[in-house]
Formats: structure tokens, sequence, C-alpha cells
């Protein structure tokens, strides 16, 4: 312990000395992990699941995203192909996809996002069957592809036809709702950094998606956290991959713009 | 369960002491929790024994417990003597075995 401190002492003094020399793109003590005054909830985390996903060995999501490499090179579905058949390499072909995420769909007419882009790969090209949302193979295909950008900055595209979705979202984030009558940002715009009971409130990045929640004892969705947070203010949650926790899953990357994914993050 | 995840250091000099690292993928149920639905309780099925080997003497023993988290991660230190197999294996309360075995090269 004693040394994780002096570690962290270090660290911010350097990050003054950088900041008196250099006035402008001061990056705080978080370096990479903050992007002006957005921080990732790597930052609000505990030392201890801050190394848990430092160390990839240590990091328990780390064995979804093997199941996800090996899920790649299955071949499944009537039209007897797998992911690498189309996509070749995932290394090369997914990296920054899931940056920018969610996306239009032009068939559909509206935003989708990775889960349900990679289950309209499996039901229109493979002919396979969808995966269920938050099953293991769902998750671990997410983990999977969204490593691939990891260290990237979140990068999605909120203008032009994304322009009413990204307002739709938007309204979401800012509207009260539930028995608690409180919206999203009461927590993560105007509380951020304070304490909810014993948990410190992060801002509700979503860099790290899937996260491995060591409440949840696996990784779990974005979707999945959006339905925890309306439950806990006593709202009705919406269906994984409905319509408003996609648009609003837009405007939450949107925020984050900049802040590098971090699949599969690890927090409490 | 899936095949578990194993580090050991590539080549380690004799006498030296090295770090094994081990995770693996198990629901770890305490036999705490009831159904949500049904209202009986959910079986405990831990894993409660975990030893490892090295050149078939036993380098370590240990029970564990309920309270011990999902998806397990281990690590411990061993004295390097001579090459050869590092067994671990990992007995959970159906009485499944999992074994992982990775080989130690000691050079001189």
């Amino acid at each position: 312990m004693k040394k994780t401190t002096i570690a962290f002492a270090s660290v911010a003094t350097a990050a003054l000395v950088v900041g008196a020399w250099t006035s402008s793109g001061f990056a705080g003590q978080w370096g990479g992990k903050q992007v002006d005054d957005r921080r990732s909830g790597y930052t609000y985390a505990e030392p201890e699941t801050r190394s848990m996903q430092d160390d990839d060995f240590q990091n328990p999501a780390m064995v979804w995203v093997d199941d996800g490499a090996a899920l790649w090179n299955k071949v499944d579905g009537e039209a007897g192909k797998s992911c690498a058949s189309c996509h070749n390499a995932a290394a090369t072909s997914m990296k920054g996809v899931s940056a920018s995420y969610p996306k239009m769909d032009k068939k559909l007419g509206k935003p989708q996002n990775l889960e349900q882009q990679i289950n309209e790969c499996r039901t229109e090209r493979m002919k396979a069957k969808p995966y269920k949302w938050e099953s293991h193979d769902l998750l671990a295909m997410t983990s999977f592809v969204g490593n691939q950008s990891r260290g990237m900055p979140m990068n999605v595209k909120v203008d032009g036809e994304m322009a009413p979705y990204f307002e739709k979202g938007k309204a979401f984030y800012n509207e009260r709702r539930g028995l608690l009558d409180m919206a999203c940002k009461h927590c993560h715009e105007d509380n951020a950094g304070g304490q909810i009971r014993a948990n410190i409130l992060s801002q509700g990045q979503s860099n790290g998606f899937p996260t491995y929640r060591l409440k949840w004892q696996k990784p779990g969705s974005l979707h999945r956290r959006f339905r925890g947070c309306n439950k806990q203010v006593r709202a009705e949650p919406f269906k994984n991959g409905s319509d408003e926790y996609v648009n609003l899953e837009l405007y939450v990357n949107w925020r984050g713009r900049g802040l590098p994914v971090e699949t599969p993050a690890v927090r409490n | 369960m899936a095949k578990p995840r194993v580090k050991v250091p590539q080549s380690v000099k004799k006498g030296e002491i090295f770090e094994v690292k081990a995770l693996i993928k198990h629901k770890m149920e305490t036999g705490q929790r009831k159904d949500k639905k049904t209202g009986n309780k959910i079986p405990r099925d831990i894993i409660n024994k975990f030893t490892a080997n090295y050149n078939g003497a036993m380098v370590l023993e240990s029970e564990w417990h309920p309270a011990v988290s999902a998806n397990p991660y281990i690590a411990f230190f061993v004295r390097a003597d001579k090459s050869g197999p590092l067994v671990m294996k990992w007995t959970d309360d159906g009485g499944k075995i999992i074994e992982a075995t990775s080989n130690i090269n000691v050079t001189a």
C-alpha cells in the first residue's frame, strides 16, 4: 500500500511540473485516461481495481476475450461461414470499429450498436441464429471486437443523419424519470466524484464496455448498466437493444469522445 | 469450465524464485443464494481445492471456501530446482478436476 501512495504522489508532482511548463493541453494527473474535463471511470476506481485492469493476465475479462477469439474463427450457420470468412484477421479489420459505434444502418434506417451489428452479420450473412443479449457468446464476441480498438479514442459520428438520434439520446440523458425523479445527469454530471452511499460516482463514461464488474462477477454490456441505473432510480428499465438505449449509447459515447477504449475494463 | 490461463517465465536460473500466475473461469456458486423465481437455494458449487506439483513434489496445497470470488486468480512463488513440469489442479464440489501443465525450463 505504501508503495502505491508514493507512486501516485510522484505522478501528481510530475503532472504539475508539466502543467506549469505548458499552459495548453494540460492532461491532468490521469494522463491518457483524461481528455479535457472528461475522465474515464478508471480514474474513479480503487487502485486495486485499476491494477487488475492494467495486467491483462489478472484481468478476468480476458477469458471472455479469448473465448471471443475462438468464436471469431468458428464456422456457424447455414452459409458455412465464420466471422473470419469475410473480415479476415480481427486485429486489422476490427481495429477502431467499436470506437465508432453506434452507426447508421441504411437498411433499418436507424442507428445500430455493436451487439446488433454482430447479430445482423450472424442472421443475414452467416444464416445463423442471433446471439441472445448478455449471453456468454455475445459478451465474448463484443469483448473481443472491442478489445481490438483498445487505446483508440472514442469517436462516434453525431452530425448529419445521426443528429436526430443524438438529440433523442441527449434528451433521455437529461430527462427525469422513476420514483426518485432523477436524470442520468444528476449523478454523472452534477455529482461526479461525489459519493452515493459508499460508492464514488463516476462521470458514467462508456469507454470500457463490455466491462467486468466485480459485483456481477462477469462482464456486462452497456445496456445492462443502463438498466441497472434505471432500476436504481425506481424507473421501468427499457429492453436491451431498445431504440431508447441505442440513442442513449450514442449520446454517452459522444460525451466520452476522445477517451481511449479500455475494453475490457474492470470496475467495482 | 474453460481452459485455465497460466503464466510462468519462459526460462529461469537454477535457484531463482519465480512467480506463477493462474486464472480459471468458474462461477463459484456460494450456496447462499436463492433462485429468485422458485425461492429454492442454489446448491453450492465452488472449487474447494487447489494444488500445485513441481517435478512430482507438492509445492502448494490450499483449501478454498465460499468467500473466494468467481473466476479465481492465484499467484504464488516457487524456487527453481530443475527443469520439469509444473502441474496445477483445481477440484470443484462436483468432483470435477481441471488440470494445467506448464513446463519449467531451468538454465544453469
